[in-house]
């Protein structure tokens, strides 16, 4: 052992130590050590977040709905998501006063979506729907159900959503009903009209999404 | 034979080897009358090292990437020699994992084997639970499918749930605005690196705790109390040979069942490889009913038993958070379930009942009288652990034995 280099005062501790200074010295190194392994822990954390290149397939897609005929909903992806755009039928549309008593967010004040489509429509143009086709309780994509009064989703089905994971309804225009696990209304993303028949998705005059 | 012993003696002049086997297996005493349920614990052993062997034979061929990770699932299916087999053996053995766990806690639970001064051992245990859940639920986002995709996406948004912050929480989770490539990427690193490694330094610690604390048995009873003159509990035997022999019997009834699985029925009817897994992951078409693979369907069933979003999630994670608190919920002394009241025994049954109800009812498909049969077994669930608490402070119980019985 190092008793011939460390004299010691008997009770094992060894005298002529400068513990003051030890400590000052460990306590120094293992605050900027600890610091540094903090600091470690932005870029790796950070790493996780986003890519540039996920963030740049982010950008808007543009869809032509010329020939989209009444009733019939297409679905482009943007940003990875289904993004539904459905022409509505009159009968749909006059449908949705009929089961406003039924909603959870009439109004729309809880729920994602542009100042420009925070109306019963939800929508721009009152026919065109334009809405991200994922549920708002747990992310499945519902299906697009619009027939009336269907013998599974009952007499007062007036056309609209439902999702098959957990049983969430929102009626054609995306808004949830009540006493269903979904909290809010489906989102409508951020679009505009560049002529009668092209929509962009994502952007819109207030900028990109 | 004294060559044999001339090396023994290098090598414990360098590492304890001898001293560590003794420790551990030629002199850990175990009490004598262990029974059918003290076979879970070797054979979670066993299942773990099946896993991470087949494991590391899957990873040679398979690829994580969006693009190529179903068709490199297949191609370990029907072209790589003997690929089959390999991802069969590791997608049964994930699911046995968790019968065999969820006996093992059961063992745990009926012989008080969480109690006083197991507490820590206890603890190791649900946290080995919790990362295997975690290691099962990332390994089944890897072939894929439709059930991989969708399943990620409802489990990962259930974080979604937190308020403020969880949106930013999924994003960060997910690496992209929807599960994608990024996502798939993670997951394989953490399925095949970060978790195994803390799954195996979980199970070292686990299994350090039981060896100085020592085994519990059926009878609840400290076999260290009765001494013989050798030093040595009167009521415990050596766990090599005895119990290394008893395991061995375990190991091979387990591999007859095992085997049977993997080659008579790997799917098991669509509760160990769901059917909708073998469809390509489609970002924008959910299937018509998604599931979660057995194992988690209790929990999945509390989640959706509870009308909000948030108090649904609160509740998912408080039934597995609730069972770490068991060995201070649980304030009766006597351990075993032999020497317990009627009234534990009854809350016991109902607790188990419930248990497996709601693992059936996570399965179907949401109806109103599922719903309803959910939240009634959901309060017999955590009614449990109020009614052990308050039970168990001056139970009637039979008196414990000084010696164990069989």
């Amino acid at each position: 052992m190092a008793t011939d280099r460390v004299a010691s005062d008997g009770d094992n501790n060894p005298v002529g130590v400068d513990k003051k200074r030890r400590r000052l010295l460990t306590t120094g190194v293992g605050v900027v050590g600890a610091a540094g392994a903090a600091a470690l822990l932005v870029p790796l954390v950070s790493s996780m977040s986003p890519s540039a290149r996920a963030r740049a397939a982010g950008a808007p897609v543009e869809i032509d709905i010329s020939k989209l005929e009444e009733g019939q909903r297409v679905i482009v992806e943007w940003r990875g998501k289904p993004v539904w755009v459905l022409k509505r039928t009159p009968a749909l549309l006059e449908g949705l006063d009929a089961v406003e008593g039924n909603l959870r967010d009439i109004e729309s004040d809880a729920s994602i979506q542009p100042e420009y489509a925070k109306n019963s429509y939800r929508s721009i143009k009152p026919e065109i729907l334009v809405m991200v086709g994922i549920c708002t309780h747990l992310g499945c994509s519902p299906t697009y159900r619009p027939e009336v009064a269907p013998a599974d989703l009952g007499d007062d089905w007036q056309g609209g959503f439902f999702c098959p994971c957990h049983g969430s309804r929102f009626d054609i225009s995306g808004r949830v009903y009540k006493g269903v696990p979904a909290p809010t209304n489906l989102d409508v993303p951020p679009h505009q009209y560049l002529s009668d028949t092209r929509i962009l998705i994502g952007a819109d005059e207030g900028g990109q999404a | 034979m004294s060559k044999a012993n001339n090396l023994m003696s290098w090598i414990d002049e360098r590492i304890p080897l001898t001293a560590t086997w003794d420790k551990h297996v030629g002199k850990y005493y175990a009490p004598k009358n262990f029974n059918f349920w003290y076979y879970f614990g070797s054979l979670a052993l066993l299942v773990l090292v099946l896993q991470i062997v087949t494991g590391i034979f899957l990873t040679m061929n398979y690829k994580a990437d969006g693009e190529l990770a179903f068709k490199s699932v297949e191609y370990i299916m029907r072209d790589v020699n003997w690929g089959w087999l390999i991802r069969y053996m590791h997608s049964t053995g994930a699911s046995l994992f968790f019968v065999v766990v969820y006996l093992h806690m059961m063992r745990g639970i009926m012989y008080g084997s969480y109690k006083k001064p197991r507490e820590l051992l206890w603890i190791f245990g649900m946290l080995i639970y919790l990362v295997l859940m975690a290691e099962a639920f990332m390994g089944y986002l890897l072939p894929w499918g439709q059930m991989s995709f969708w399943g990620a996406q409802v489990i990962i948004s259930l974080f979604g749930a937190i308020p403020l912050v969880g949106d930013s929480i999924t994003l960060w989770l997910r690496g992209d605005y929807v599960v994608a490539d990024a996502t798939l990427n993670r997951f394989f690193a953490l399925h095949v690196i970060a978790m195994p490694l803390v799954l195996i330094g979980l199970v070292f610690a686990h299994i350090v705790a039981l060896h100085e604390v020592g085994s519990n048995n059926p009878d609840g009873v400290d076999i260290k109390k009765v001494k013989g003159a050798d030093g040595h509990p009167l009521d415990g035997i050596p766990f090599h040979p005895y119990y290394s022999v008893k395991d061995l019997v375990g190991v091979v009834v387990f591999l007859i069942v095992f085997f049977a699985i993997v080659f008579f029925a790997p799917e098991m009817g669509g509760y160990f490889l769901e059917h909708a897994n073998y469809i390509p992951a489609d970002p924008l078409k959910t299937p018509e009913h998604i599931a979660p693979v057995w194992y988690f369907t209790p929990f999945y069933a509390i989640l959706r038993a509870m009308p909000d979003k948030l108090a649904g999630v609160i509740a998912m994670f408080a039934a597995i958070a609730v069972l770490f608190f068991l060995p201070w919920l649980d304030r009766n002394p006597v351990r075993s379930i032999r020497y317990r009241s009627f009234a534990y025994k009854a809350i016991l049954i109902a607790f188990v009942v419930a248990f497996i109800v709601l693992g059936y009812y996570g399965m179907q498909p949401v109806t109103p009288v599922g719903t309803w049969i959910s939240r009634l077994c959901s309060l017999v669930y955590f009614g449990f652990f109020v009614a052990l608490f308050f039970i168990s402070k001056g139970e009637k119980t039979k008196p414990v034995p000084e010696r164990v019985n069989y």
